[in-house]
């Protein structure tokens, strides 16, 4: 049966009638509702719905007509009560997103006129492309996306370089600048130590470390794994020094890398003689034997932060930081108990774990990567869970803990394990709880291995800062909490991963003789672009995954989101058109 | 080319639409400016070709409506013979300097506007908009559309035409749509604010009139009821504006956007009179009651040309009161879906700027290139037809124009030029 409600003079207009339409149709009860300003149009489509009422056309223009065809007589105060409501609350809530998202370069340029740095993650073959055209722009680039052919991260370097640009990357995980987290990164406190280093966890363990002991950061240029390779030739990792050679609010150079191409190695280290700032080198895998002139050369990432922090101060920088008492107690063994398992998900940890322990094997301290494996000798492995063969459609260890819980529990089965070696990395990017992630399966292993008569050790560092958006106090505990034994630092969990095997690493007491100055003169100016790069708040085009905007919104840092698309949506053919369209 | 670039011919084009200088200054039966209605039994469509056919029902009861509106059929059963047989010609009403709504059938006597672009001097023609309910270009041919019709042709339309006569050089388009683009319209969903514009500017002739009182009364009755009588006008700009600046025949601007129910058809500055079609989409929207997405009938209307001029869905943000017909959404969501529309567009024109978006410039130049690049498919705002004949309007809401269109627009430009 039909029921109309007439509100005299309550306009509304036509597309809000349609929507509360639509709202009341959907209540139980109700055979049909129609709700329209009283108009003779309206009234035919009234009609037409088999709703047309007396009172509907007596009703007026300006007169609000609700329709109601229900057999429920009751329902009709429901619905009124509900059309009120409706209208009373027409306001919709929509959460800003507080930045721009736009699809094209022009729009990004237009929406960010002053931009400097171009974050890319997009896939890597269309990566070197995206970097071009960003370097065209005048931007410098920061380079996450990998699978970017040597050729072309050659070409785009010599490019950048020659118009007064930096390139950081491809395959750049990690960058800090002027306090902004970049990618994989963790919030560390502004200071007077700068970084440029060629390898993402190398970067994030020296910065939080120098964060824990209470310095800073002033910024952390990563450069990609291969900079420091042939044919590179560390063009950026050349141009990031100088940068900070002149950045007066960076008082410390720290560099880091895995052991570089020897000609490459002699030039950067001669550009490094030339500096008037205090230097801190770490070349992973190379055991230095002193220092020289104003470079320190450190042998683990913990040391180099050491160092950089001692140097910052005004302290005398020590002979050796390494060595210790790592000893633990009742650290019981069963017959066959031997070998170590570490299971990484940062590389250059993993590659420090490796080093060290060929160290202490009287291996030599070159790191080898085999499917992964940058350590396999009788039973003792060093395992990168982030090498390509793990991440084959799958997300990086530091993201998803399934690779690596599968790991621990295989580990946790064989009987030769003494010791399960982990590393927990925080920061921007990384998983939200990883220790609540990964603490079932090593509660699992040391369990199963109880069973079996065996104490299984798990000895773990977290590279992170109390500033994290993971806290790093909370994630310590925890892994205490369940019997994990935490280090400070990868060096330090290494070494006590050793001493449970009764292992240990000799270090070399360094000291300090003068420097050798070539007699070559570096240029050590920067364009203008590089000058502001280091002396300003950055402001970011992010090309790609929007993940990355967290750190800048976090920060405040001035930013635009370009979801990027492959151009014509990746058909060839049209993007070959669009190109001949010029 | 003539040009050393395509930026630089798009700019060529674009620039000829900012300079442009719209006039409504006539109403005319159809065949006093379209000669092919002269020649016998002729209909013009919108939308691409087309044949009797291929139409879907709103289309065709337009022409059946058309039909009997002529004189040339006494009955439904009659009219449908004669366009299935072959006795009408059809023509689209792009081909001879008109756009017309939805169905866009015009016929030989009905009263079109004349809007003059001075730069140029070329005309565009459009119908007049006969209000909402049982109307011919939702395909409804009742008695009462047809004495619509009449009424349009005999009063409304000479009425009309008379007062502008009075004025000194008909009215401004371009000032009414910059007062009206600030005051919430946005030229194809919403037209309230441009049609009491208008309302306001034509009645101090109309009242100055020698004519029946009655007939006064009814025609400023209609005016003043009709929300969207001012589409029509805008469309016939749309249409002046844009074949002025489709005089330079480079580039990649889109200078043409309509739909026949079954194709979308585009036309770019390089591609001159060639229509480059894809299939058309179905409308999204809000629907009257008793009708569902499912009695929507397929994109169908010549004011798409309101989109290639920039407005209408182009320029979502500057009508607040529409918004929520994209998606559930609100103002975020309309300044989302203009902004989304920047980034396919040459420039943004200054001549209409919108308070709402900050004062930018609405939409200018479509530019194909950059339609096929991003795969962001313009955004069209649109009544929405029911499918069968007769049955008018059930709804509206948005729909896309097919990427194909452009794609196809951009291969066939890339052979012309000889580069693939």
């Amino acid at each position: 049966m039909l029921h109309t409600i007439i509100k005299k003079n309550s306009y509304q207009d036509s597309i809000n009638l349609m929507l509360l339409t639509n709202s009341i149709a959907t209540m139980e009860g109700l055979n049909k509702v129609q709700i329209m300003m009283a108009t003779p149009a309206n009234k035919d489509i009234f009609k037409d719905a088999g709703l047309h009422t007396s009172e509907l056309e007596a009703a007026e223009s300006n007169d609000m007509a609700i329709v109601v065809d229900t057999d429920n007589a009751d329902m009709i105060d429901t619905v009124l009560e509900k059309v009120e409501q409706y209208l009373n609350d027409q306001s919709i809530s929509n959460k800003k997103q507080g930045f721009e998202t736009v699809r094209t370069w022009d729009k990004a340029v237009d929406a960010l006129p002053n931009a400097n740095v171009a974050m890319i993650s997009v896939p890597g073959e269309y990566a070197a492309d995206e970097a071009d055209k960003a370097l065209d722009r005048g931007l410098h680039v920061f380079m996450f996306s990998d699978n970017v052919s040597v050729e072309d991260e050659l070409r785009l370097k010599q490019k950048a370089h020659d118009k007064g640009l930096l390139v950081m990357g491809p395959d750049c995980g990690t960058g800090i600048l002027d306090g902004v987290p970049l990618a994989f990164a963790n919030v560390v406190n502004k200071g007077r130590i700068g970084l440029v280093g060629a390898s993402g966890t190398g970067i994030q363990e020296v910065s939080t470390i120098i964060d824990r002991l209470g310095e800073g950061v002033s910024h952390a240029i990563g450069t990609g794994g291969r900079d420091l390779k042939d044919p590179i030739g560390a063009i950026t990792m050349m141009d990031g020094i100088r940068a900070l050679e002149n950045h007066s609010a960076t008082e410390i150079i720290t560099i880091i890398s895995k052991p570089p191409a020897e000609h490459v190695r002699n030039e950067v280290m001669e550009l490094l003689q030339s500096l008037t700032k205090p230097v801190v080198a770490v070349f992973l895998g190379e055991k230095p034997e002193q220092y020289e002139g104003n470079v320190y050369q450190a042998y683990t990432l913990a040391e180099t932060a050491h160092i950089a922090v001692d140097l910052a101060r005004g302290n005398e920088v020590k002979a050796d930081y390494n060595s210790g008492d790592f000893s633990v107690e009742n650290a019981s063994l069963k017959e066959g108990q031997k070998t170590l398992k570490g299971l990484y998900s940062g590389g250059t940890l993993a590659s420090e774990a490796a080093v060290l322990i060929s160290d202490a094997l009287g291996l030599g301290t070159h790191i080898k990567n085999e499917e992964g494996y940058v350590l396999k000798h009788e039973g003792q492995e060093i395992v990168d869970l982030g090498d390509d063969k793990y991440t084959q459609g799958k997300p990086h260890p530091m993201i998803d803990p399934e690779t690596r819980s599968k790991f621990i529990e295989q580990a946790g089965d064989d009987e030769t394990t003494a010791v399960i070696l982990l590393d927990f990395v925080l920061g921007y990017g990384s998983h939200d709880d990883m220790a609540s992630a990964l603490l079932p399966s090593i509660n699992k292993a040391v369990a199963k291995a109880k069973e079996g008569g065996r104490t299984l050790h798990v000895v773990a560092t977290v590279c992170g800062t109390k500033n994290d958006p993971q806290s790093y106090d909370n994630h310590v505990k925890q892994l205490k909490e369940a019997g994990v034994i935490v280090k400070e630092t990868n060096n330090e969990a290494v070494r006590t991963a050793l001493s449970i095997v009764g292992l240990q690493v000799e270090d070399n007491q360094k000291k300090h003789v003068e420097g050798t100055k070539s007699d070559k003169k570096f240029d050590l100016s920067v364009s203008e672009d590089i000058a502001s790069l280091v002396s300003e708040r950055p402001r970011v085009i992010n090309v790609g995954l929007k993940g990355f905007t967290g750190a800048l919104a976090d920060t405040g840092t001035q930013f635009v989101q370009y979801d990027w698309r492959p151009v014509a949506g990746g058909n060839a053919r049209m993007a070959k058109i669009l190109s001949l369209l010029k | 080319m003539n040009y050393k670039s395509m930026d630089e011919a798009n700019k060529a084009v674009v620039d000829k639409i900012t300079g442009s200088a719209p006039f409504l200054v006539n109403v005319v039966p159809a065949k006093e400016k379209i000669k092919e209605l002269n020649d016998g039994k002729v209909l013009l469509h919108a939308g691409p070709p087309i044949v009797w056919n291929d139409m879907t029902g709103p289309m065709q009861g337009s022409c059946i409506g058309a039909s009997i509106y002529e004189g040339w059929a006494s009955t439904e059963e009659e009219a449908e013979k004669q366009l299935a047989s072959g006795e009408v010609k059809f023509i689209p009403c792009h081909h001879v300097n008109a756009v017309g709504p939805m169905g866009g059938i015009t016929s030989a006597n009905m009263p079109v506007f004349v809007v003059e672009n001075r730069t140029d001097g070329n005309e565009a023609y459009c119908i007049m908009n006969e209000g909402i309910g049982k109307v011919l270009r939702f395909g409804a041919n009742s008695q009462e559309v047809i004495d619509r019709l009449k009424w349009m042709q005999d009063i409304l339309g000479p009425t009309i035409a008379k007062a502008l006569a009075l004025t000194e050089d008909g009215l401004n388009l371009n000032v009414i749509i910059a007062k009206a683009i600030t005051m919430g319209d946005e030229f194809h969903q919403r037209n309230i604010a441009s049609s009491l514009i208008f309302l306001k500017e034509i009645s101090p002739y109309i009242v100055q009139l020698d004519m029946d009182d009655n007939d006064r009364k009814d025609v400023i009755q209609f005016l003043a009821d009709t929300d969207q009588f001012f589409l029509n006008i805008a469309m016939a700009t749309g249409k002046a504006v844009m074949d002025g600046a489709r005089t330079i025949q480079d580039g990649t601007v889109v200078t043409a956007m309509c739909r026949n129910g079954k194709d979308f058809g585009i036309r770019i500055s390089g591609m001159g009179d060639e229509w480059f079609t894809a299939p058309v989409n179905t409308p999204q929207g809000l629907f009257f009651t008793g009708y569902s997405q499912d009695d929507a009938n397929p994109d169908i209307g010549d004011s798409a040309i309101t989109e290639t001029f920039g407005v209408g869905g182009m320029a979502m943000i500057a009508a607040p009161g529409v918004t929520r017909f994209v998606g559930a959404g609100g103002f975020d969501d309309a300044l989302a879906t203009s902004n989304e529309m920047t980034e396919i567009c040459v420039s943004q024109n200054s001549n209409f700027t919108i308070p709402t978006w900050d004062f930018q410039g609405a939409c200018l130049g479509i530019d194909a290139r950059k339609v096929v690049e991003t795969g962001i498919e313009p955004v069209i705002n649109t009544g929405i037809a029911h499918k069968k004949a007769g049955m008018g309007q059930v709804g509206a809401g948005t729909v896309r124009a097919p990427k194909e269109c452009f794609e196809k627009a951009l291969e066939a430009y890339a052979v012309k030029l000889g580069l693939i």
